[in-house]
C-alpha cells in the first residue's frame, strides 16, 4: 500500500440505501477503515466531498432513468475500480419487477401527469451500462463480505467471495435442511451464499437474496418444489423477488409463466 | 460382555465428564437428530426414530423409550475431527519488517463421542487414513483425533437409504472403539449389552457395569445385529469400483447432471469427504493474516481452479469426479472405498439423487457381475 490512502466513493442509484448502511454498520472496523482509506464521497456519512477521480467506487442501486444511465457513465470514467453492491446494483433489484410488466401502464395508473415521468422501461444492473470490476451480491450485502472486498482492492488482490450455494453455509453451520427434514420450499440449492444461511437458520426457506449461485439448476429445483406442493403461480413468484432479473431466476419465472398461460 | 440398564447412560456421561472429556452425542434439534454436547441422558433422543428416503427425512415417535432407536442424522463426527472452519495459523508482521507465526486455534478439548454407528467408525477410519496415514500428517486433525474416546452403538435401526452391509462396514462394530453398546428392547425389557474395545474402555466398563451379561442377554444382542441387515433399504453393487472405472464417458453423467443442483449437500453430509479450501485472511491494517481452512466441495467450480480457470466447468464433470473418486479411485489412493454406506448423501440430497441407483444404472449398461 502506498503512503497515500486510496480514496473511496459511495454512490446511490435506485435503491433503499440498506447496502450503503452496511458500510456504516461496520462499527468495530469503521475507524480502522477510515485510517486505511480516505472516504471521499459518501453522502450518507458525511457532507465532505472530495472531487474525483476515485480509487474505488462502491455503487448501490439500479439504473432506472435516462439521467442515471448518463450519471453511471460519468462515475465509471472517474473511478479506477468500480464495485457494485447489492441486488439492485447487481441484478436490478425488486424494482426490476417492472421488467416483466408495462411501465407506461404503471405511470398512467399512479401519476396525475404521467407525461412528467421520464423513466426507462427496465430496471437494469449497473453492469448493463458500464464495465464493473466486481459484483458483491446480497439484499442487503453482508458486512464481512464488504470488508473483504474493500480489503482486496486496497491490497490489489482478488476478493475471496465464494459463488457456491447457501446449502454450503447451512451445512457448515450445522443447520438441519428445512427442505429435506421439514418439507419447506427453499431456494438455497440455487442461491449463492454469503448471508450465512440466515433464513434456514431460523427454520425458513431461503428467499434467494444473493441471487443465483455458480452453475445453478433452477429447473431441477422447481421440479422438486412442485413435488412439495408448489403450484405454477407460486413457482413464478418464488423466483421474482430481489433478484427477479438475474438471468437464471428471470428465465425460470418466465418458463413457469409461459406454462401458466397455456 | 457386560450388561447395563438404560439409566446407566446418565452415569456414563458423568464418568466421562469427570475424566475431563467434553461429551458429545445425539440429541434432537430443528426436527432432526444431530450431534451436540450432552449434559446427561435426558439430552439423548429418547423414544425418537427417523424415516429416510430420497431427499426425505422425518423424525417420528417410536412409542418406546429407546435411546439409540434412530438411523443417523445429517451431522457426522467429522464436524469435530475436521471442523467446517478452522484457522490453521496466524501470521503476524513484526515492526522490523519480518514476520512470526502463532497457532490458529486453542488446543482442542478431549472429546468423548457417544453413539457412533459402525458405519461412522468406518468413516472415521477412512478420514484417519486421509489425514494421518499419508506422508504428511495433518497436525490439526491429529490433535483432535488423538484424545477421542469412542462409544459405539451397534445398529438396530437401518434406514431406508442405508447400505452398510454391502460396503462391509456394519451393522456391527468390529473394532476401532473404546466401548461398544448394543441396545436391546424386547418383550422382556430394555437393556444395553456392552463390550470394551480398548484398555481405557475396559477400565470405564469396570466402573460402569459390574455385571456380566447372561447367555440370554448375549443372544438377544446378537439377534439385533443379525436381523438389522434385512431392514436396510439400499445396496451397492460389489463391483462399483470396476464399473465406474470403465464408464467415464457414460451418457448417464449428463442425465444425472440435468437433475443435480451442484449444491454440494452430498459432499458436506458425507462423513468421509475431506475437500477443503484454504484462504489467507489478512486484516485491513496489514498486520495479521489468518490462514483459514474450511469445508469445500468438488461440486464447486472454484474447487477445480487452476491457472486459467476451473477445469471442471460442467456439473456432469463434477458429479463424475465425486462418484468415481468416492467409489473407485479412492481405493488406489487410500486403500479402501471412500463410501461407508451410511446413506446420508441420498437422504440429504435436496432432489433425491441416489448413489446406489446411479451406480446400478451405469453398471446395467456396461455389464459386469452385478451386486
Amino acid at each position: 500500500m502506498s503512503a497515500r490512502r486510496p480514496t473511496l466513493a459511495v454512490w446511490k442509484f435506485a435503491s433503499c440505501d440498506g447496502c450503503q448502511l452496511t458500510l456504516l454498520g461496520c462499527e468495530d472496523e469503521l475507524l480502522t477503515l477510515a485510517d486505511t482509506i480516505r472516504i471521499a464521497h459518501f453522502p450518507e456519512a458525511s457532507s465532505v466531498r472530495v472531487e474525483g477521480p476515485w480509487d474505488l467506487s462502491l455503487v448501490e442501486g439500479s439504473v432506472t432513468t435516462p439521467e442515471d444511465a448518463e450519471r453511471i457513465r460519468e462515475i465509471r470514467r472517474a473511478s479506477k475500480h468500480l464495485v457494485t453492491i447489492g441486488a439492485c446494483a447487481t441484478a436490478g433489484g425488486i424494482q426490476a419487477l417492472r421488467n416483466f410488466a408495462d411501465v407506461e401502464a404503471f405511470t398512467r395508473q399512479v401519476y396525475a401527469r404521467p407525461d412528467w415521468i421520464a423513466t426507462l422501461a427496465t430496471s437494469d444492473p449497473i453492469a448493463a451500462h458500464v464495465p464493473v470490476d466486481f459484483e458483491l451480491r446480497g439484499c442487503p450485502i453482508d458486512k464481512g463480505q464488504l470488508l473483504e472486498v474493500i480489503n482486496a482492492f486496497v491490497y490489489g488482490r482478488r476478493p475471496q467471495i465464494p459463488a457456491s450455494s447457501v446449502c454450503e453455509e447451512c451445512k457448515r453451520a450445522g443447520h438441519v435442511c428445512v427442505m429435506v427434514a421439514h418439507g419447506t420450499p427453499c431456494l438455497g440449492p440455487v442461491t449463492q451464499g454469503g448471508c450465512g444461511a440466515l433464513c434456514p437458520g431460523c427454520h425458513r426457506g431461503c428467499y434467494g437474496c444473493f441471487g443465483p449461485k455458480e452453475t445453478p439448476n433452477a429447473p431441477a429445483l422447481s421440479a422438486w418444489l412442485s413435488r412439495l406442493g408448489m403450484g405454477r403461480d407460486e413457482l413464478v413468484r418464488v423466483y421474482r423477488t430481489f433478484n427477479a432479473n438475474a438471468d437464471t431466476f428471470r428465465e425460470e419465472s418466465l418458463r413457469h409463466e409461459r406454462d401458466t398461460d397455456h | 460382555m457386560r450388561v447395563i440398564a438404560p439409566q446407566a447412560m446418565e452415569k456414563l456421561v458423568h464418568l466421562l465428564s469427570d475424566d475431563g472429556y467434553e461429551v458429545v452425542g445425539p440429541t434432537v434439534r430443528e426436527g432432526a437428530i444431530v450431534y451436540d454436547r450432552l449434559g446427561g441422558m435426558d439430552d439423548l433422543p429418547i423414544g425418537r426414530g427417523d424415516d429416510h428416503g430420497q431427499g426425505h427425512y422425518r423424525l417420528r415417535d417410536r412409542g418406546d423409550k429407546a435411546l439409540f432407536g434412530y438411523v443417523v442424522g445429517p451431522h457426522s463426527w467429522k464436524k469435530y475431527l475436521f471442523p467446517p472452519r478452522e484457522t490453521l495459523v496466524r501470521v503476524l508482521r513484526r515492526d522490523d519488517g519480518g514476520f512470526e507465526t502463532a497457532p490458529g486455534e486453542a488446543p482442542p478439548p478431549r472429546r468423548a463421542f457417544i453413539g457412533v454407528r459402525p458405519c461412522e467408525l468406518a468413516a472415521i477410519a477412512v478420514q484417519d487414513r486421509v489425514f494421518l496415514g499419508q506422508a504428511v500428517r495433518d497436525r490439526a486433525y491429529g490433535a483432535r483425533r488423538d484424545g477421542v474416546f469412542l462409544v459405539a452403538v451397534n445398529c438396530a435401526e437401518p434406514g431406508g437409504t442405508c447400505f452398510c452391509t454391502s460396503m462391509g462396514t456394519g451393522p456391527r462394530a468390529h473394532g476401532g472403539f473404546d466401548l461398544a453398546l448394543t441396545e436391546v428392547i424386547d418383550g422382556d425389557g430394555h437393556f444395553l449389552v456392552a463390550e470394551a474395545g480398548s484398555e481405557a474402555g475396559g477400565r470405564l466398563l469396570e466402573r460402569l457395569a459390574p455385571r456380566e451379561a447372561t447367555e440370554a442377554e448375549r443372544t438377544a444382542a446378537e439377534r439385533v445385529w443379525r436381523e438389522a441387515p434385512a431392514r436396510m433399504g439400499r445396496s451397492m453393487r460389489g463391483d462399483a469400483r470396476e464399473v465406474l472405472a470403465r464408464s467415464l464417458e457414460h451418457p448417464r453423467w449428463e442425465e444425472t447432471a440435468a437433475r443435480c443442483l451442484s449444491c454440494a449437500n452430498c459432499t458436506l453430509v458425507c462423513p468421509t469427504c475431506f475437500c477443503a479450501q484454504i484462504e489467507e485472511r489478512p486484516d485491513l491494517e496489514g498486520k495479521v493474516s489468518e490462514r483459514v481452512r474450511s469445508w469445500d466441495s468438488c461440486f464447486n467450480g472454484e474447487h477445480s481452479y487452476v491457472i486459467g480457470g476451473p477445469h471442471r466447468t460442467t456439473v456432469a464433470a463434477r458429479y463424475r469426479q465425486w462418484l468415481t473418486h468416492k467409489l473407485s479411485t479412492w481405493h488406489a489412493q487410500f486403500g479402501s472405498s471412500g463410501c461407508v454406506g451410511c446413506g446420508r448423501c441420498i437422504t440429504w440430497c435436496p432432489v433425491g439423487i441416489d448413489i446406489t441407483e446411479e451406480v446400478a444404472a451405469i453398471g446395467a449398461d456396461t455389464g459386469g457381475s452385478g451386486p
